[in-house]
């Protein structure tokens, strides 16, 4: 039982590396170019057909075939364009708040509708808003009878 | 006039002023001449160091913007090369590549043969928001003091092109920057 529990082990081990690499996403030009700009055109690379968005697919392809990963490709992007070249911002330093401030608004929103539905429900009329109404005159005490026995049955 | 009208009010005049913000912004499309020309540090082509137009005060400079992918620009180059060989006593010739892949631009620089300095303004942050291009390629025409003289969008269709636009540089009494006020 031991012998077959440390064969096990070693398999495992051996298989990890290979395991960890098919694991790893392969970097695909399709997917980066909905997630890169191309440079000069103001648009995702993948709408454009630019000179200088076919340069920049050239380059995304060599990485590619040098086997870097999306990250690795983004950030190479990013050393020769500068940081607009990403058609996200990162989630790191000042450009976290991209990702936070629509959070924050529907967190707020949220309890905004809360509070509004309860303010709402509090201020529905009660009884205390009935008493306050004023008594019907004697004349429209009379009416009111006459009126319910046309429909007493 | 009660608090919702008020509001309303407030949002249509928010909403016509971001509008006219807009519309004056975008009236600002080039830069003025006579005004002075935003400068910016940038990386060097080849790469590993750093340098300005400010660096060039007290010179003519013809500020070329300029891409590897850009074809007008791959026209007008050797004329702009020409034109630096046999002027370069009177005036500067500093090439900006903008929006390029740094490969791109020193195989440029190699295929022409271009040897006078070069800037690389990778995000073009610098040529679209300081100097207002709108293509490739465009070039200024700055004076000593810093201020621009002229501005050609569009390439060069030769190097007479280039002389008529550098003119003011050119003439003897203009080669350097006190011998304009003398």
């Amino acid at each position: 039982m031991k012998r077959a529990f440390a064969a096990f082990a070693v398999l495992i081990f051996l298989a990890g590396p290979n395991l960890s690499l098919a694991a790893e996403p392969q970097a695909s030009l399709p997917q980066l170019e909905d997630e890169v700009m191309c440079p000069v055109c103001g648009t995702l690379l993948g709408l454009s057909h630019s000179p200088a968005a076919e340069r920049e697919r050239v380059f995304i392809r060599k990485l590619i075939a040098q086997g870097k990963t999306d990250d690795e490709i983004k950030d190479a992007l990013v050393g020769e364009y500068g940081g607009q070249v990403l058609a996200l911002p990162e989630n790191r330093g000042i450009d976290v708040w991209a990702y936070a401030v629509p959070v924050i608004g529907l967190v707020l929103g949220l309890l905004g509708v809360i509070a509004a539905i309860i303010v709402w429900r509090r201020r529905r009329p009660d009884d205390d808003e009935r008493e306050d109404a004023p008594a019907p005159t004697e004349a429209e005490e009379d009416r009111l009878d006459k009126d319910m026995a046309r429909f007493d049955l | 006039m009660n608090w919702r009208t008020s509001i309303v009010v407030l949002a249509v005049v928010a909403l016509l002023g971001f509008l006219v913000w807009g519309l004056v912004k975008k009236g600002e499309s080039s830069l003025a001449l006579g005004e002075p020309v935003p400068v910016a540090t940038l990386p060097t082509l080849p790469e590993g160091s750093e340098g300005s137009l400010e660096d060039y005060r007290g010179q003519w400079v013809l500020l070329n913007v300029w891409a590897s992918w850009c074809g007008p620009c791959k026209a007008e180059s050797p004329a702009l090369d020409r034109f630096e060989k046999q002027n370069r006593d009177k005036i500067v010739v500093l090439g900006v590549d903008t929006k390029d892949l740094s490969e791109d631009a020193m195989k440029f620089l190699r295929e022409f043969g271009i040897k006078y300095p070069q800037l690389r303004d990778a995000s073009g942050d610098y040529t679209d928001q300081k100097l207002k291009t709108t293509g490739v390629p465009e070039s200024f025409l700055v004076d000593p003091e810093g201020n621009l003289v002229a501005h050609y969008p569009g390439p060069f269709k030769d190097e007479a092109a280039i002389e008529a636009f550098a003119a003011p540089a050119l003439e003897p009494q203009a080669s350097a920057s006190g011998d304009q006020d003398k």
